[in-house]
This record gives C-alpha cells, structure tokens and sequence, in this order.
C-alpha cells in the first residue's frame, strides 16, 4: 500500500466527511503492508473504514509494517469498539483468518488506544495467540510511539478534541439534517399562507421565506458556530450554549423580520432560532469525545421539554400572527 | 480532558480497589487519564473527567471497574429514539452515527 493519499483517496475523504459516502467507505477486511515488511516487522491493526485505514497508512512512510484490517463495517475504530464490532474475537479472527501466526515471528499486534473500548488485550492472547499492546490514540503519533521502544508518553494517550478536529465534523452534522430540515421547512411554507384571508400563497411563500431563513440561521448557531466555538461559550450543558448561539441568531431574525411578518411572528421566529439551535447544539454531544451517556441524559431531561415547549410556542406565535 | 469539562457528578464509574490487581491497564487505555497508580492499586483522580467509553473496565483482568454499561454514541436522536422505544415497546431505531 502507498503511504501517501491518490486524488481518487481525497475526493473519498472529501465524500465521506460530507456525508454522501460515510456509511460506506470501506475496504475489504485482511491483512495488508506498507513497504517490504518481514518476519520481525510490527503489525498495526485497524478498522475497515477507509478514513482510520487512510489515517493509519499516511503515517507510516519509511517504516516497514503490515497492517491488520479487521472488519467493523465501515465504522472508525472508537465507534465500532462501542458497538461490539471492534471486539477481542473480531481482532483475534482476523490474525488466524490471515494466518499471522506463519507471516511474523514475534506474537504481538499493536492495538488502536481507542480500540480498547472493545478489545481486551489481556485476552487476546488467550484466543489467538498474540498479545497486544496498545498504540497511540492518533496514527500520528505511531513514528514516535516506535522510537520511544513501543511507548506512548501521557500526551500520545490523551484523546482532544482541537478547533481543527471539531471544524471536521461540522459538514456531516450539517448533511444529515437535510432530511428533517426540509420536512420542517416545507411544513413552514404551508403553514404561512394561513392568515385572516384563509389562505394566501403570496403569505405562504413571503412569510415562509421569512421562516425558512430563521431556520438556515438557526442551524448555523447549533451545527456551525457552536461545535466551532464550544470551549469558549460559557456553561458546560449543550443545550444551554446553544440557547446562547441561537439567542443571537433569534434576535437577527427578529430584527430582519419583524417589520414584515409582525412583532407576535417576529417573536414566533425568534423561539424558533433558538429552540431549533438548542437543540442542535445539544445533538453535538453524540460527536464530541468528552461527554458521557449519563450526562447527555441529564442534560435531555432538561433541555429537550423547554426546546418542546418553546417550539410549540413559536408555532402559535407563527399561526396567530396574521390575525393580529 | 484539560480544556473540555462536562457535567460533573454524571458519569457513572466506580472502582473496586480491594479487588484490584494494580496491573495499570486502567491507567493505560483511559483516553482522558484519569485513572492513576497509588500503592500498587488503582485510583481514581479525575472521576468527572470520565466519559464512559468503557475502556478501563473492558480491559480490567480481574472486573473491578463498573462504567455505566448502555452503550451509543450519545447524540440526542438516539437518546430520544431509546426513550420512545421505552413507550411504544418497539425496539430503537438507531442514529445515522
């Protein structure tokens, strides 16, 4: 394998972190190697997905290696550990599946830290036969994991979660709201033609127009400004940050609207930016590596009835607006 | 993690010390270090650093690691996709993560 990406491999990055490719950008599980490795060479194992594979194969030019693709269908290496697919048995498949065993003389496979999550190394041995020992948390770190003597200092072993590595995640958060945005977008643009005349297309499409924009604010606040900003916006709660985003993006809407659909729509629209922003700030936890379970439930039970409530209220202001 | 701090007191782990073996694999595959080596047992120093990915208990040898076992990525739509599969009976619809 080159150790360096094609254009066909970036435009496959490009398509897998938008979201068009992501859940199936994978390659054929195996074993696989950089440069001419031999008998003595180490041996990296990794997650069918192409980006871990891509991640992997980038850092390790000018070093000798084969490398172990285990079959977690298409998911990174942290996920798929979490979902059971990246398991000791899986690992342990894989090395007798590819015969390790006749390939290297030494017994012992070099985990992904974050693989962890699912792979017992203490018992890996017990069911194949070769130890492992755990790498880096970033393939980056692997040249200097393997001067160190197969050593991961502190900071190889702490995940982050960098300006760069959140401003990544940001376009698939976006591309998979499509769906529901427009089911909300359309639902507005029939909603707005409703007014003292019955209904009015002329409403429906300058008033939807009108909330249709709020909502491409709100999410700009919740998916964009949020994730890219998170350390710096007060509070530790989700929901709450994006209550703050979407306060901005709401009085935008209110000063760009309310002079045309009215201050009862106008306040209508201004709830609608920040419920919806809430809302979204708050799903960004499921992409973050710091949050635990518990606490995004925590944080649900409190945030989800409000973003209800204030949702349900926009829409009466929206409804109501005309006839006052 | 230093620079990200969640909700403190929600994460549910918890150590057993008597059982321990202070083999350090804890302190090993912790993403967020918060575990540490005290008098050849395990410690918790940073227990609202935690985030549940389950590592430590995975691959403690003797189970004296307990982390809240519901596995997912944690992102709202699942949450919510869990919470009415409770109400309705049927089983979860999962995210697209």
């Amino acid at each position: 394998m080159a150790t360096s990406l094609s254009r066909r491999d970036r435009l496959g990055t490009i398509g897998a972190r938008s979201g068009f490719l992501r859940n199936n950008y994978k390659l054929i599980p195996g074993l696989y190697c950089v440069g001419s490795p031999g008998s003595e060479s180490p041996v990296f194992v990794t997650a069918n997905y192409k980006l871990s594979f891509d991640a992997l194969r980038q850092e390790l030019s000018g070093i000798e290696a084969w490398i172990l693709v285990v079959d977690t269908r298409g998911i990174n290496i942290w996920c798929a550990a979490g979902k059971g697919t990246f398991s000791t048995a899986e690992v342990a498949y894989q090395v007798k599946n590819a015969q390790l065993d006749k390939i290297v003389t030494h017994r012992e496979v070099i985990l992904p830290q974050l693989g962890a999550v699912g792979v017992a190394a203490l018992d890996l041995k017990k069911s194949c036969g070769f130890r492992g020992i755990f790498g880096p948390v970033l393939a980056r770190d692997i040249p200097k994991f393997l001067q160190n003597g197969k050593i991961a200092d502190e900071a190889m072993r702490t995940v982050t979660f960098r300006l760069s590595e959140r401003a990544v995640l940001v376009p698939v958060e976006i591309c998979l709201l499509w769906k529901p945005l427009l089911i909300a977008v359309m639902t507005i643009f029939v909603l707005s033609g409703l007014g003292p005349e019955i209904y009015s297309f002329e409403d429906a499409w300058q008033r939807g127009l009108a909330a249709a924009s709020t909502s491409v604010l709100a999410v700009i606040a919740g998916a964009i400004v949020t994730p890219l900003l998170l350390p710096w916006i007060p509070g530790r709660q989700f929901w709450l940050k994006g209550i703050q985003t979407g306060l901005i993006a709401g009085l935008v809407a209110y000063a760009l609207f309310s002079s045309e659909v009215g201050r009862l729509a106008g306040f209508g629209l201004f709830l609608w930016a920040i419920s919806t922003a809430s809302y979204l700030a708050m799903n960004f936890t499921g992409s973050t590596p710091f949050t635990s379970l518990s606490g995004v439930g925590h944080e649900m039970r409190r945030g989800l009835p409000l973003q209800v409530g204030a949702a349900g209220l926009a829409l009466l202001c929206w409804v109501a607006g005309p006839f006052f | 993690m230093k620079d990200f701090r969640y909700i403190d007191g929600a994460a549910i782990l918890k150590l057993d010390r008597e059982s321990c073996t202070g083999c350090g694999m804890c302190v090993t595959v912790c993403p967020h270090r918060i575990f540490a080596l005290q008098d050849k047992k395990a410690e918790i120093r940073d227990p609202d650093g935690c985030m549940e990915c389950g590592a430590c208990a995975k691959n403690c040898p003797v189970q004296a690691i307990y982390v809240n076992p519901d596995d997912g990525c944690g992102c709202a739509a699942l949450i919510i996709g869990r919470w009415l599969s409770r109400i309705t009976g049927k089983t979860p619809t999962g995210c697209s993560c």
